[in-house]
């Protein structure tokens, strides 16, 4: 992994777009992983009922699951596209960060979970906790 | 299922994602650094770098946090289980400071505490959006049998007589 090409050298647009993908896959991930196993159900009932191979089935048997692996995969590789181009320091604490926000505002939208005010602010004060613990 | 409180079990589930990505990333990362760099150009390299220990016990590391992660997703608000792993880095840096006796900056404390106030924030509130629809269409396909009071109350009346044995 090369992370000594400092920031400066990759013009702004482009550290922008970089660390867009990295949290534009992963937050794509997390959502459609997240419904996947919504709509696989309570894993430990699944895991009570048919045993641990039953569980592991229902999970590797849902298309939703591998799209949301699928995503993971491609965030994962773009973190490291974005590692050869920017430090370290920049890159894991902004996308750690900013995917929280981006999954709340996700999982408002397109999970429609309850993202009531407490969220929201939880959201937010662990984005700039994980920023300043990471940085 | 849809549970106001979570079990003490499914605690112990979002203990397990808080605290196995973050050691594993650091196993992993403390694997790496100590082998000499990998050249793209000898993939072998990269393999057998696999089956060092700390490597190793990394990736074993990986797969709980993954298996305990889909496991608390699928009872648990995604808004409700990130956080959760975000706590993960607050462990980690309490267990640099006091293992690895590795200083804390005032920046690092601010992180800490943001961190364990959002953490305290979502975990006051309910685990999943309870959507009343869903809700039932799924409790009766996992208890087809509870279709009405009457049929509920006979299987408990064996139950109540075995009881006083």
């Amino acid at each position: 992994m090369t992370i000594s090409t400092p920031a400066s050298a990759t013009g702004l647009w482009a550290a922008t777009a970089m660390i867009a993908a990295v949290v534009l896959c992963s937050t794509a991930g997390e959502v459609l992983t997240a419904a996947a196993m919504k709509s696989i159900g309570d894993l430990d009932a699944i895991r009570a009922r048919s045993g641990l191979r039953g569980a592991i089935r229902a999970v590797l048997t849902c298309p939703l699951f591998f799209a949301g692996v699928s995503f993971l995969a491609l965030a994962f590789f773009s973190l490291l596209f974005a590692l050869n181009h920017l430090n370290l320091s920049l890159v894991a604490p902004a996308s750690a960060s900013l995917t929280l926000v981006t999954n709340a505002i996700a999982g408002k939208i397109f999970l429609k979970e309850n993202v009531d005010r407490r969220r929201w602010t939880a959201a937010v004060l662990v984005c700039i906790g994980v920023y300043l613990l990471a940085h | 299922m849809a549970h106001e409180r979570l079990l003490p079990r499914q605690y112990l589930i979002l203990l397990m994602v808080a605290i196995c990505a973050p050691l594993g990333d650091t196993c992993l990362s403390r694997g790496m650094t100590s082998l000499p760099a990998i050249s793209l150009t000898h993939p072998a390299t990269l393999i057998a770098a696999v089956f060092t220990p700390w490597i190793a016990f990394g990736i074993a590391l990986l797969i709980g946090f993954f298996a305990s992660y889909l496991t608390a997703l699928s009872w648990a608000d995604l808004t409700y289980v990130l956080p959760a792993t975000a706590f993960g880095n607050v462990i980690v840096a309490f267990l640099a400071r006091f293992w690895l006796r590795e200083p804390i900056s005032l920046e690092r404390w601010a992180g800490i505490v943001l961190i364990t106030l959002g953490v305290s924030f979502v975990a006051q509130g309910p685990s999943l959006t309870v959507r009343p629809a869903i809700e039932r269409s799924a409790t009766e396909r996992l208890a087809p049998e509870k279709e009405s009071f009457g049929k509920i109350a006979e299987p408990a009346v064996p139950v109540a007589q075995e009881q006083p044995r």
